[in-house]
């Protein structure tokens, strides 16, 4: 029986749904943190850092995810790794130290705001690639 | 800013979407009835958007005009660009990103509400 190995794009099938809620939090925490630096930044500087540092892990998942290839799945692994241990650490963090965070960041109450969305999407992230790594397979012939 | 206009693009949205999933669920793939609904969304966020200028032109003031402005754009581009991108490649996902576009609409007209209000 001869052997193909075979992997799938990231950005087909459900991670085509993957992608397109990456998309939406990358242009909202882009907006948001657009919005608090540039009207408010003294007010919180560190939360609005780490706002703006969500949005360029967002924007880059959603890129990596979309696009096929060894390079973009491992800056996508790297962009979900980040996000994940970002939302747990800022999580903590934003509760512990109110005054830090007097305004929501995406990542404030492990993303309470976002319906708890942000701190499931990388774990599904992260599944779906693994579920889409390289597979030796048999081919019945 | 039009409750009329709100409600018709809340309440189109939350069908489309759930139309959506039902058409994932059962295997099937979008066709001209949902592109006919998502029109009607996009046709409905236009005329809030017409309404939005006018209502600016004559002094309306929005405390935080650029978050306005952000979300209105959002709310603009988000069926488009998620419809462009759910039907490039047609399985039943396409269907399922349809339906997480339908759901972002009105999450973001809402917001657009209060933030035009004021209350936010």
């Amino acid at each position: 029986m001869p052997e193909t190995r075979e992997r799938r794009a990231t950005r087909s099938g459900f991670g085509r749904v993957l992608v397109a809620v990456y998309g939406i939090f990358a242009l909202s925490a882009s907006a948001r943190a657009g919005v608090q630096i540039a009207t408010k930044f003294s007010e919180a500087p560190l939360a609005f850092s780490l706002s703006a540092l969500a949005a360029v892990i967002y924007i880059v998942a959603t890129v990596s995810l979309a696009l096929d290839g060894d390079v973009w799945r491992r800056l996508a692994f790297a962009a979900c790794g980040t996000e994940f241990v970002g939302v747990l650490v800022i999580g903590t963090y934003s509760l512990l130290d109110r005054v830090a965070f007097p305004e929501a960041t995406v990542w404030s109450d492990y993303g309470q705001g976002y319906g708890y969305v942000p701190a499931v999407l990388p774990l599904v992230g992260l599944f779906w690639l693994y579920y889409t790594r390289m597979r030796v397979r048999n081919v019945k012939s | 800013m039009t409750p009329a206009v709100t409600t018709v693009v809340v309440a189109v949205a939350f069908a489309m979407a759930a139309w959506s999933l039902v058409l994932a669920a059962r295997n099937k793939l979008p066709g001209r009835l949902t592109l006919g609904g998502l029109a009607v969304v996009e046709l409905a966020l236009l005329v809030q958007l017409a309404v939005a200028i006018v209502l600016l032109a004559q002094g309306h003031q929005v405390p935080q005009f650029w978050t306005f402005l952000g979300y209105l754009v959002a709310s603009l581009i988000v069926v488009p660009v998620g419809a462009v991108w759910a039907l490039s490649e047609r399985t039943r996902w396409s269907s399922v990103v349809l339906a997480v576009a339908c759901v972002v609409v009105p999450i973001l007209v809402l917001r657009l509400n209060q933030i035009w209000g004021g209350s936010a």
